[in-house]
Parts: C-alpha cells; structure tokens; sequence
C-alpha cells in the first residue's frame, strides 16, 4: 500500500470566522479520518516515537486498536500512562516529542499522533457515561497543593489506589494553567471540568479558596492528618522587562490578561471583570503564552496585534500550529525586535485628563542574529541606531513566569534552586520528609505532559513510603 | 458557599458584614486582607479583614459602596451566602517595638485603620487616633476609636462635626508642638496617604501607608496589583497583594498608583449602573 506522505487534515474554524469567537479552532478528527490516519503508522518495531513521549505512551499500541475500530481498547491503553489525553492531546508540542521521532518523519510527515490521542480522548468523553467506581479506602490521608494537571494527576492516581485525598487550590476554580491560563479556543473548559468531576467521584476532595502559606500551612497540614503533602502549586510569578513605562495603565503582564479573559470570564459580552478590548495591542514573547494572549486580544475586537519577540522564527518556543493558526488570522509577527521602552501619555497641564497614564506605543530596537553562544543558538545583538516605535494602546508582557515563593516562605527546610524551582530527587522527594513536589514549581514553566508525568511519579513514591510505613 | 451570619448599615454608603469562613477566622491578623466573589460571575475584591471571631469562625468586613461590586454585595442579606471567600492574604501590619504610634484613617479607610488601632492598643502601645469624613453622615467607628485611642481626633471636609478640615490639620498641629512617635499609620484615600507622608516628612517620623490597587488572585499571579518603590535612588516593582499591602509612604510613587486605580474609569461606571439598575428593576 503506498504511503500517504501528509498527516489528515485537521478540520478547523475558517480563519476569518475564528478571529472573532472564542469556540475551539481545531474540531478534531471525524471517526473515518482517524482511521485512516491510524493506518499511516508503521507499527514500527523499535518505536522510536514512544522515546519522544515524556511519560512513554504506548503509542503504536494504541493506534492499532484505532485501525481495528476499537476506540475504547485505544483509551484504556492511553490511560495506563496518562491522565489528560483529552489535554495533551491538543496541547502537547507534538513536534518536539513524540512525533519528532516518528520514522515516517524521516521523508514525509510524522503520523498525527497527537491528533490520534485527542480523537481517543474526545471519543471516550462522548460515548462514556458511567461515572468510575469510587475505590475502596485504604485509611490514608494524602493532601494536594494546587489543582493544576500535576497535581490533579498525583490526587487522581493516588485515589485509584484508595487514598482520601484534598486537593487545597488559591483560586475559586480548579484546574491551575489549563483554566487561567490556557485559552477556550485552545482547550475548552469543559474538558477540564469534566476531569474534575471524575476525580471526586473518585472520592477526591477538592477545596478552592485556600492559599496553603496564609490559610493553611504545611505544618498544620501535617497535624491535620494528612501523611504526605504533594506541591504541584506551579509557576505562576510574571517576570517583567524591567524597562521604563511597565506601570503605564494598559500594561498588563500575560498572566493578568489571559486571566482576566479566561477565568473571570471577561471574554463574555457584559462581563464584570473589566479587560481592554480592541484598539492596537504588541504582545512581547514568542512562546505560547505570547501566541495565547495575541489571539485573545484579536478576539476581544483588536484592530492591530503584534508579536514582538527578539530573536527569529526559527527560535519561537511556541507550539507549530499555534504560529501557524496565529498568522492565519493576521497577528503580525515582528521579529527580531527588542522593547527597550513603554511610551505613554501624559498630560502636566491637565491632571483629570482621563487619557493621562495610559499606554501609547512600545518602542524597540532592531536585532540581528550574532554568533552561537555556549548552547549553540545563535545570540540577537542589537543594531545600534535602529530603534522605532510602534503605536500601540495595550501592551502584554509574556517573556516567562517563575514559581511563586509563598509554599517556599512559610515552610522551613524546604530548599529551592536559584531560580526557586523546589528541589526534588527523583521520585519527587523534597528536603522535607513526606513533602513531594514537581510540575512547574519544580522545573520552571514546562509543559503540560511533564507536569503530568511528575505527578504520577510522585503519586508513586507516596504510595510505596504508605505502605512501607 | 460562605454564608452571612450577621449584617449592619453604619450609613448608606458603608455596610459591614460577618462571614462564616472558620479557616479564615483562625488565622488572621490585623492588616491582612480577604478576596471574595459574590456569585458565579462576580468580580473579585478585595476587603480588608475588620475584625475576627475565631470562636465562632466568623470574620468581618466593612465596605463602601463605590461600584457595581460593592452594590450587590450590599443587597446581600442575613442567611444569604457568597460564592467565594479567601484569606488571609498578604503581610500583617508590622508592629514590634511600636510604643507610640499615630494611626490616621479617611473615610471607610477607618475600617481598615480600626483593627490596626486596636491591636496597638492590646499591645500596649500609646494610640492617638486622627479620623477624617467628608461630612457627618459618612462617620463611622467613632465608639470603637474611641474605646482603642489614647486621645482621637474627628475631623470633616465641611464642619458638620467635629473640626473642620482634614486629617493633616491636627497632625501637623501634633508634630509642630514637638509630639513624637515612633511611627504614624496612614490609611485611606491615595491622596490623603501621599499628604500625611509629605506632613510627616520634615519631622522624619516613619510612615506606613496602606496601599489598595486593583487586584485578581491576591496571591503574587497576576502583577495587576503592582506598584512602585523608590528605594535607594532605584526604581524597585513590588506586589501589594504579597508584599504589602503595608509600605513605607516615603518609598511609595503615590502618583503612579493613582493613574493605575483609574484604568477602568468609563467601565467601573457601566458595571455600577447596570447593578443599580438592576435591583431598581427588581424593587
Ligand atoms: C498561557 C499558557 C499557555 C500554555 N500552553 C501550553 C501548551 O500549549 N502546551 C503545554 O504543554 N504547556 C503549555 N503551557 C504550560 C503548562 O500549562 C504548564 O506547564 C502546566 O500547567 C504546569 O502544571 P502544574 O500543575 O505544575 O501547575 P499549574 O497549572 O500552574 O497549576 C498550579 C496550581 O496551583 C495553585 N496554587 C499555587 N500556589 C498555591 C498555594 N500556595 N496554595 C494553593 N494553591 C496554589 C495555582 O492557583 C494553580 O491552580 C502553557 C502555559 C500558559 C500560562
Ligand atoms: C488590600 C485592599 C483592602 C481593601 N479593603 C477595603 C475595605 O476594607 N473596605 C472597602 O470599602 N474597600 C476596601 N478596598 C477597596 C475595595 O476593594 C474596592 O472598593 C472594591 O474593589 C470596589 O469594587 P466595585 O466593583 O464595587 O467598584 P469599582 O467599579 O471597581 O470601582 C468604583 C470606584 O471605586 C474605585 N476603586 C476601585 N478599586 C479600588 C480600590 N482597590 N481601592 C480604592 N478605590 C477603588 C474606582 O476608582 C471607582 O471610582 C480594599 C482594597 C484593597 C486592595
Ligand atoms: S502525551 Fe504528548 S508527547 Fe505523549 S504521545 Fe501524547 S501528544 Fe505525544
Ligand atoms: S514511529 Fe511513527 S510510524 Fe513508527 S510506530 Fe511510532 S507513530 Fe507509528
Ligand atoms: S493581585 Fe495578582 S499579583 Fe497581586
């Protein structure tokens, strides 16, 4: 049989229309797309595309039962080694994991396995009613701290094993990035909800509205009972540049924005959370965060939406398809430019002119590529004299966020790096005794399946500690 | 859901509550802070805590009515619930080796002066109170001033009771006899906390302000609460919500933050009419 050398086609919302609603781009897989694209795989023999998976999905398995039209079978083969398929599936930068290594890769496109999990996912979310069984107890007290996919993940596994598990979130809604962060056109709410859901009908309580470091500590979440305490509390702390004019009004760091969009809901027609919509917006950064809030911002009626990121398109750290949907909608993409300066208005002669305070363009430099550094990417060096400015009315910062140092301040002996991700070993032990950590409050801002992936290790390793107790 | 346990009007314009939240209760301390949202869609705000009753697990909060928010908040009843309640947040006030210290509350600012005044007062130390109103229909708290000050001062923007002026008036009049303290607390209206610190400057008294910008989570996320300092010839961002909100006054760019509070002007005004509306429809 010859080879079809393209992956599927994925169906998605024609750009025009997309650019101005919030309803997810990509519509997934139809049943017979999915078969046929499960039958590009080669079912290679030394399956180099589960290597590229951080937590190793049996992946050429799973597309076997798709060929065989046993969607069910693929799921429960998924689900051995992840919890959020329905997520990863539309998140994951396939492109620099599983399918990086796909040998159909080599000389043609690699098989959409990403596209294949979400199908899976999406199939079993639609024709499975039955809620799961709640498991019997095992008497063991584990808490949570943060509802994001690392630590829904550590409480999930924990409570197919027959923990009593809390899950302690600062927010009112659970599900950390993947509902403030992560936008409905990209990953629908309802996803997130769902596997929500079927966590407490595992018997998982999860309690919103409590900051462990103010409300609670760790410390007395020990003499409350619980026996080991999971961190996957993230990294939710927003850098900012550092240059002048950050505090002009309409300059908002990606966290606030995308929050004030996603979380509160300001998306909506008459919401309550106020956002700036439409005018000209530069967004600087170039991963996707950056794509993320770009999109948003043309959404809520943008005229003009830049990307402003330093270094070249080879270098954006954003997932492929989201650069690609992005242009397709018409972000401009300015690359190789550097902000040196927020510009705003002011007006000394008329303190009550409402206009004073406010954002009125980014000025940024130039850069060219110099050479590689010590990690070989090539170094942006500015080029003297070519700063200009763009007129922009809003301006969002996305160059990164670091974990946040509340857990770390109120709990002694508990050590963090420089840049203070919690330092952890292997199976996810901290310095202190039953306190595991990972995701992003370990390793920075990572990804999705990583975070993931740590909280089943660490659900792991509190589970073999309970019992050796 | 929290519900509230108990609710009184001090004015038509300032409400207080108690919430059952025992968690809460527990563990804050004057100066510390709450986030709540009244229903599924609300917004969420900040208010500062007023007072706690562990025992019981009730905290209480006062609030003004300034916008759409605050108005439902405001028709909330006895026995009604709130969508979301979370505390403590941020820094208590800091109040070691304080022996004298000059608390100087404006407007509803007085309720978030009040339980710091008071935990002063249970420490030891010698309270002179200085309150401010625009007039005497808006006071509030003067009993509980009373009962915590050592000596206290009302004052109103237009005479209708006690003296006439603002609160720098006496303070200054204080500080020119040759009064002393080891540190003044100024809360309030931006604009009445950049006047106290710039009274208070020649005389080299130390002044903690309490900032309120507009703030989301409350939990160092977002940065919308951010603000800055001028610290050693450096320009230095800090978060209200985490690091504050208690500052230095002498440190803290008073005009910024006021060109920050009016960003949503125009919006602030549609959400507080259509809440108005709201409940006219409903009456
Ligand atoms: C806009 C955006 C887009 C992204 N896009 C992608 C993508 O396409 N693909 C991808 O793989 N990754 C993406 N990421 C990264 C990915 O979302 C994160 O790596 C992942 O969510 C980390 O998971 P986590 O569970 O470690 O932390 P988080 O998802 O950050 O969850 C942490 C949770 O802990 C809570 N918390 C924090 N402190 C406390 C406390 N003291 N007490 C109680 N609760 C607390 C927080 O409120 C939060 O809910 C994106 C991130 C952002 C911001
Ligand atoms: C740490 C902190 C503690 C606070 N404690 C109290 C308290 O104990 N009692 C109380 O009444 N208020 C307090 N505030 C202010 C309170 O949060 C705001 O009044 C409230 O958010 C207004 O919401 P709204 O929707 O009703 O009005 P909005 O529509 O948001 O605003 C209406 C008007 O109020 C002004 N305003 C908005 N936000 C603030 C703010 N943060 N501070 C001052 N003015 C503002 C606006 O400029 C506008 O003129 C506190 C704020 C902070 C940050
Ligand atoms: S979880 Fe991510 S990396 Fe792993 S197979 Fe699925 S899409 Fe690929
Ligand atoms: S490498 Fe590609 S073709 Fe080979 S098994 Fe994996 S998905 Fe199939
Ligand atoms: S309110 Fe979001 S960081 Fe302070």
């Amino acid at each position: 049989m010859a080879i079809v050398p393209k992956k599927h086609e994925m169906p998605t919302q024609e750009p025009a229309v997309r650019a101005h609603n919030f309803d997810e781009v990509a519509l997934g897989y139809p049943v017979e797309i999915a078969v046929e694209e499960a039958k590009r795989c080669l079912n290679c023999k030394n399956r180099p595309c589960v290597n590229g998976c951080p937590v190793n999905i049996a992946i050429p398995d799973f597309i076997s039962r798709i060929k065989e039209r046993d969607f069910e079978g693929a799921y429960r083969i998924i689900s051995e080694y992840s919890s959020l398929p329905a997520v990863c599936g539309r998140v994951c930068p396939q492109e620099e994991q599983c399918e990086k290594h796909c040998t159909l890769g080599v000389k043609f496109e690699p098989v959409a396995i990403g596209r294949l999990e979400r199908f899976v996912a999406d199939y079993h979310n639609a024709n499975e009613t039955e809620p799961p069984k709640k498991p019997e107890s095992n008497g063991h007290k584990v808490a949570v701290i943060g509802s994001g996919p690392s630590g829904l993940t550590c409480a999930g596994d924990l409570a197919k094993r027959g923990y009593k598990v809390t899950v302690f979130e600062a927010l009112h809604t659970a599900g950390g990035v993947l509902v403030y962060g992560i936008p409905e056109f990209r990953l629908p709410k309802a996803i997130v909800a769902k596997e929500v859901e079927t966590l407490k009908a595992l018997g998982v309580d999860v309690q919103t509205n409590v900051v462990i470091g103010k409300t609670l500590t760790i410390d007395e979440l020990f003499k409350m009972g619980y026996e080991a305490v999971y961190i996957g509390s993230g990294a939710g702390l927003p850098n900012f540049m550092g240059i002048p004019g950050e505090s002009y009004q309409g300059v908002y760091s990606a966290n606030e924005f995308l929050t004030r969009s996603n979380l509160m809901k300001a998306y909506l027609a008459d919401p309550e959370t106020p956002i700036m919509k439409g005018g000209r917006v530069a967004v600087v950064g170039g991963g996707n965060v950056a794509m993320d809030a770009a999109r948003t911002a043309l959404r809520l009626g943008a005229e003009k939406v830049y990307i402003v990121y330093r270094r070249s398109m080879e270098e954006l750290p954003a997932r492929k398809e989201e650069v690609e949907h992005a242009m397709e909608e018409g972000i401009d993409f300015r690359l190789l430019n550097n902000p040196v300066e927020i510009l705003g208005y002011r007006n000394p002669d008329d303190l009550r002119d409402p206009k004073n305070g406010f954002v009125t363009g980014i000025r940024c430099i130039r850069m060219e590529l110099g050479t590689p550094g010590a990690d070989g990417r090539r170094r942006p060096v500015p080029v003297p004299g070519s700063e200009f400015t763009l007129d922009v009315d809003a301006v969002v910062i996305a160059i990164g966020t670091s974990p946040n140092p509340l857990i770390k301040s109120t709990t002694d002996g508990l050590n963090v790096n420089a840049r203070g991700g919690i330092l952890v070993s292997e199976d996810g032990a901290t310095s202190r005794d039953a306190v595991y950590a990972g995701g992003d409050a370990v390793t920075g801002a990572a990804t999705v399946i990583s975070a993931m992936g740590a909280g089943k290790v660490a659900a792991s390793a509190i589970h073999a500690r309970l019992q050796a107790e | 859901m929290y519900r509230i346990i108990t609710r009184k009007e001090w004015n038509p314009t300032v409400t207080q509550m108690e919430i059952l939240a025992p968690m809460v209760a527990k563990k804050a301390k004057p100066g510390q802070f709450i986030i709540l949202r009244v229903d599924e869609e609300g917004e969420r705000i900040p208010l500062t805590v007023a007072g706690t009753n562990p025992e019981q697990g009730t905290v209480k909060i006062i609030f003004q009515i300034v916008g759409g928010t605050t108005e439902k908040l405001n028709h909330k009843r006895e026995g009604d619930f709130l969508q979301d309640f979370v505390g403590p947040l941020g820094v208590p006030t800091h109040t070691a080796g304080i022996r004298k210290v000059c608390i100087v509350g404006g407007g509803v600012g007085c309720a978030i002066a009040m339980p710091v005044a008071q935990e002063f007062h249970r420490l030891g130390a010698k309270v002179t109170s200085i309150i401010g109103f625009r007039n005497k229909d808006l006071l509030i708290l003067e009993d509980e001033f009373a009962a915590c000050s050592d000596r206290l001062t009302v004052m109103t923007d237009d005479g209708s009771y006690g003296r006439h002026g603002n609160v720098t008036v006496p303070l200054k009049e204080l500080l020119e006899a040759g009064e002393t303290f080891d540190e003044i607390v100024a809360i309030g209206p931006l604009v009445m906390m950049k006047f106290v610190t710039l009274t208070a400057k020649p005389f080299g008294i130390p002044v903690t302000v309490s900032m309120n910008p507009i703030m989301i989570d409350g939990t160092g996320m977002c940065g919308c609460c951010r603000l800055t300092l001028h610290r050693d010839g450096k320009n230095v961002t800090k978060f209200a919500c985490v690091d504050g909100p208690d500052f230095d006054g002498y440190e803290v760019d008073f005009d910024e933050a006021m060109s920050r509070a009016r960003m949503y002007g125009e919006f602030e005004r549609h959400a507080y009419e259509k809440a108005c509306n709201l409940f006219r429809e409903e009456a």
